[in-house]
C-alpha cells in the first residue's frame, strides 16, 4: 500500500507534470529542430514568435468568450487555435521574405542568419508588448480537471491524491497527434520526402529537381503550428507572459541539441529528458522517501537536489553534459 | 570620405545630440545619458573583442556583466562580522568542497581507463561530495540569512575602496568565461551561443537566490563610491561658488559634478581600453586573429592552435564585460539582480556592435553611444511619432489610448529594424572595420 501511495505522489508532483511540460517543450524543440534541419540556422526569434503567435490566440479567445462561443469542458483556445496558427504561419513567412531570404540568396553564414534572428526576435518582443503587453495572461476555461485529488482518494482508497488536470491531458494527446502527423508527413508524404531530401544533402536535392523555396515555405508553415501549439498548450498549461516564452528557449535549444540538432526524433525524447531531469531534480522528495523508511530516519530536509529556482541550471548541466560526452547528441543529429 | 574623417564627424554629431538634450531637455539627463554610454561603449567593446576578432557568438553578455557588478558589493562593501562569525567558516569550506567534488571529478574521468567503472566511480565521487558539500554549506547559509535580515544577512564585502572592484569584475568575468569556454569552444559555433545564453541566466539565478552572498533580491544599496555624492559635495566651496556664479540650483550643480566625475573616470577606461584593443588590433597578434575568423581552416594549416586563441579571446572579452558590469554598479550605488535583463544587456549590446561596426574598435564605442542615446530618448521619440499619427483621433478614442500606453516598446521594434536594416544593406556598420 505504502509503495502505491508513493507512486501516486510520484505521479502526481512529477510524471504528469513532466510528461505535459516535456510534451510542450517537444513541439518547440521540434520546430527548432526542422529550422534547423532545412534552413541551417538556430532561430533565435522562436520564443517570441511563440509568445506573439499565443497573444494572437489568447486574443481571439477572449472574442469568442465574449461572443458566448464556447466548447464546454474544454478550453475555447482551442477554437481559436486556427487564427493564430495563420498569422504566425503568414508572420513567419512575411519575416522570411523580408531578412533570412536574401541570406540565402547569398548564402550567407549560419551566424549571419543567427544575427538576423536577433533582429526578427526585438521586433517580435516589441509587436507582442504592444499587442498584449508585457504581463501575465489568463485564458484557460473549461473544465480544470479529468479527475480530482478527492475524487481520486474516494474512488481508489489511497492517501495519496492524483488530480489530473485536463490541460495536461488535452496537452498528451494533442502532442501525440500533432508527431504523429508530422512524421506521418515526413515519411510518408512526397513534400515530406522532399524535404529529408533537402535537408539531407541541399545540393543533390536541387538536382533533382526540388524547389528550394517550396521546401522552405513547407519548414516555416510547419514550424508555425507547432510553435503556436506548445505555446498555447504551455499557456493554458501554466500561465502566459512573454518573458517566460523567451526563457523557454533555452530548454528547447536544451532540447534539441540533446536529441541531435535536425533530428526530429531526438528533438521528442531530448524535450522529455529535459522535463524529467528538470522537475525530478527540484522535486522535494521528502515525503516519497517517507513511505519507504521508518519514521526516524526520514531526514529533516526537503530532500530537494536542487531548489526550484535553479531549473535552468539543471537544463545547463544536461547540456553541458551532452556537449561534453557526446556533441553530436543522443541520436546523430547534424554536426557540421 | 576619409575614415578618420567620417569618424569625427560621426562622433560629433553625437556629442552635438547629446548638447541638445542638455539645452532642451536637462543636463543631468544628458550626463545620465553619457555616463551610461561609456559604460555601454566599454560592453560593446568587449563584445566586439569576441564577435569583431574571432567571429565567437557570446549571447551571455548580461551573465558577464552581472558577475561583474557582483565582485562591486564583494570587494567594496563592509564586512558583516557577526554573519562571519555565524557561518563564514562553513560557507567557505562548502565552497570549497564543491570545488574540489568537481575537480576530483574530473581528475577520475582522466585518470581512470574508460570503461564502466570509470563511470560509475564518477558519479559517485560527485553523489558523495555534494552530499558532503551541502551538508557543511546548508547550515552555514541559514545561519548566514540569520542575522540582521532586514538590513544584512549575508557576508558582506572586504570593504576596499570601489574601484578596486573594475579589475575583480573582469578576473571574475574572465574566469567563469574559462570554464564555459572550455566546454563549449571548439563545436559547433550555436553550442557556444546556447551555452552562453544559459551561463547567464544561471548567474542571474544564483545572485537572486544566494542571499548569504548578494542579499538576492533584497538588493544591496548603499555601495560605496567612487565619487563623493551629491549631498557631500553640495556643502564644498568649490559647488557653492559655481553655483552662485551660474546662477542654477546648488542641488543640481551638485548632481552635474558628480556625473561629470564619473564620466572623468570611465572616460579614462575607456580611452585606456581603446588604446589597449587597437594596439592589440594591429599587432601581430591581432593579424592572427583576423586570419583565424576569415578562415580557420587555413589559419589551422598555418600550425595556429584556433581553440586555443579562440577560448583566449573569450575571456579576454568577457573580462572587459566583467569591467563593465562592475562600473555600472559603481554607477549606480546598489546591486539589483533583478534588474539584469537579457533583451537590454545582451540583445541591445549587439545591435551597438553590429550597427557600429564589427571588428572595428571605434565603431563599437561609436555603436555605444549611438544606440544608448536611441534607446534612452526612444520614449519621447515614440511620443512624438504616436501624436502626429493619432492627430486626427479623439482624445479617449481606443486606438489612440492603447497606442499610446504602449509607446515604451516601440524602442524594442526600432532597435530590431536597426539592427536588420544595418545588416541587409550596411553589413560592415557605421565605422567600418579597416
Amino acid at each position: 500500500m505504502d509503495a502505491l501511495n508513493a507512486v501516486v505522489l510520484l505521479a502526481n508532483f512529477v510524471l504528469i507534470p513532466a510528461l505535459a511540460y516535456g510534451s510542450q517543450l517537444a513541439l518547440g524543440a521540434l520546430a527548432i529542430t526542422l529550422i534547423f534541419g532545412i534552413l541551417r540556422f538556430s532561430h533565435f526569434a522562436h520564443g517570441d514568435v511563440m509568445a506573439l503567435g499565443t497573444a494572437v490566440v489568447i486574443l481571439t479567445t477572449w472574442g469568442l468568450q465574449s461572443a458566448g462561443i464556447s466548447l464546454g469542458f474544454l478550453p475555447t483556445a482551442l477554437l481559436a487555435l486556427p487564427v493564430g496558427m495563420a498569422f504566425t504561419i503568414a508572420y513567419l513567412l512575411v519575416a522570411d521574405r523580408m531578412v533570412y531570404k536574401f541570406y540565402r540568396k547569398v548564402r550567407a553564414k549560419p551566424m549571419i542568419f543567427v544575427m538576423s534572428s536577433l533582429g526578427v526576435m526585438f521586433v517580435t518582443n516589441g509587436l507582442t508588448r504592444m499587442l498584449i503587453g508585457p504581463s501575465e495572461q489568463r485564458f484557460a476555461d473549461g473544465a480544470r480537471f479529468v479527475i480530482t485529488a478527492r475524487d481520486f482518494r474516494t474512488m481508489t482508497g489511497l492517501d495519496q491524491g492524483l488530480a489530473l488536470r485536463s490541460t495536461q491531458v488535452l496537452t498528451l494527446v494533442v502532442a501525440l497527434i500533432a508527431m504523429a502527423v508530422l512524421f506521418w508527413f515526413l515519411n510518408r508524404t512526397r513534400s515530406g520526402k522532399s524535404m529529408r531530401a533537402y535537408s539531407d544533402n541541399e545540393d543533390l536535392a536541387l538536382l533533382s529537381g526540388i524547389n528550394p523555396e517550396r521546401v522552405v515555405l513547407i519548414t516555416w508553415s510547419i514550424a508555425g503550428i507547432l510553435m503556436v501549439l506548445a505555446g498555447t498548450l504551455y499557456g493554458l498549461d501554466k500561465t502566459y507572459r512573454p518573458f517566460t516564452y523567451f526563457q523557454l528557449l533555452l530548454p528547447m535549444f536544451a532540447a534539441a541539441i540533446v536529441g541531435g540538432l535536425g533530428n526530429p526524433l531526438g528533438a521528442i525524447v531530448g524535450a522529455y529528458v529535459v522535463a524529467f531531469s528538470e522537475l525530478g531534480i527540484t522535486y522535494a522528495w521528502r515525503r516519497f522517501v517517507g513511505f519507504f523508511v521508518p519514521e526516524d530516519w526520514v531526514p529533516a530536509g526537503l530532500m530537494q537536489i536542487l531548489p526550484v529556482d535553479y531549473k535552468f541550471a539543471v537544463t545547463f548541466a544536461i547540456l553541458v553534459l551532452v556537449l561534453l560526452f557526446r556533441p553530436t547528441g543522443i541520436f546523430k543529429g547534424k554536426v557540421l | 570620405m576619409n575614415p578618420v574623417l567620417r569618424s569625427f564627424f560621426l562622433f560629433s554629431l553625437v556629442a552635438l545630440a547629446l548638447v541638445v538634450t542638455g539645452f532642451y531637455q536637462s543636463w543631468t539627463l544628458a550626463l545620465t545619458i553619457l555616463n551610461m554610454s561609456l559604460v555601454s561603449a566599454v560592453l560593446a567593446l568587449g563584445v566586439n573583442i569576441q564577435w569583431g576578432y574571432a567571429g565567437l557568438f557570446n549571447v551571455g553578455v548580461m551573465g558577464f556583466t552581472a558577475i561583474g557588478g557582483l565582485a562591486v558589493v564583494l570587494v567594496s562593501a563592509d564586512p558583516v562580522p557577526e554573519a562571519w562569525r555565524a557561518g563564514g567558516f562553513g560557507a567557505l569550506l562548502g565552497l570549497a568542497l564543491g570545488v574540489a567534488t568537481i575537480l576530483a571529478a574530473i581528475a577520475v574521468w582522466k585518470r581512470m581507463p574508460a570503461g564502466r567503472g570509470r563511470v560509475v566511480a564518477m558519479i559517485a565521487t560527485l553523489v558523495i561530495g555534494y552530499a558532503v558539500t551541502r551538508y557543511v554549506f546548508a547550515p552555514a547559509r541559514e545561519a548566514i540569512s540569520s542575522v540582521n535580515p532586514a538590513t544584512e544577512g549575508y557576508l558582506g564585502g572586504a570593504g576596499l575602496p570601489v574601484v578596486l572592484s573594475w579589475p575583480v569584475g573582469a578576473l571574475f568575468a574572465a574566469g567563469l568565461a574559462w570554464v564555459v569556454g572550455k566546454i563549449s569552444l571548439g563545436l559547433r559555433s550555436d553550442y557556444l551561443a546556447i551555452a552562453t545564453l544559459g551561463i547567464s541566466e544561471i548567474v542571474i539565478a544564483v545572485m537572486k537566490f544566494e542571499g548569504w552572498m548578494s542579499r538576492g533580491v533584497n538588493n544591496v544599496s548603499g555601495l560605496p563610491r567612487a565619487v563623493p555624492r551629491p549631498v557631500d559635495l553640495q556643502a564644498h566651496g568649490f559647488v557653492q561658488s559655481m553655483a552662485d556664479r551660474s546662477g542654477i540650483d546648488v542641488v543640481e550643480v551638485a548632481s552635474i559634478v558628480e556625473k561629470l566625475g564619473y564620466a572623468a573616470l570611465f572616460s579614462v577606461v575607456l580611452i585606456l581600453l581603446i588604446v589597449l584593443s587597437e594596439l592589440a588590433l594591429n599587432s601581430p597578434w591581432g593579424r592572427m586573429m583576423r586570419a583565424i575568423r576569415d578562415n580557420e581552416i587555413a589559419a589551422r594549416a598555418m600550425g595556429k592552435d584556433v581553440k586555443a586563441r579562440h577560448l583566449m579571446v573569450f575571456v579576454l572579452g568577457s573580462g572587459v564585460c566583467g569591467l563593465a558590469g562592475a562600473m555600472m554598479v559603481t554607477l549606480d550605488g546598489q546591486l539589483n539582480p533583478g534588474m539584469y535583463e537579457p533583451l537590454r544587456f545582451t540583445f541591445l549590446m549587439w545591435v551597438m556592435v553590429i550597427v557600429g561596426g564589427s571588428g572595428s574598435n571605434w565603431g563599437s564605442v561609436l555603436g555605444g553611444f549611438v544606440i544608448w542615446f536611441l534607446w534612452m530618448q526612444a520614449e519621447p521619440m515614440g511620443r512624438a511619432a504616436m501624436e502626429f499619427l493619432t492627430m486626427g483621433m479623439a482624445d479617449d478614442n481606443w486606438l489612440r489610448v492603447h497606442l499610446m500606453d504602449q509607446i515604451a516598446h516601440t524602442r524594442l521594434i526600432m532597435m530590431g529594424a536597426a539592427l536588420l536594416l544595418m545588416l541587409r544593406f550596411a553589413p560592415r556598420g557605421l565605422i567600418p572595420e579597416r
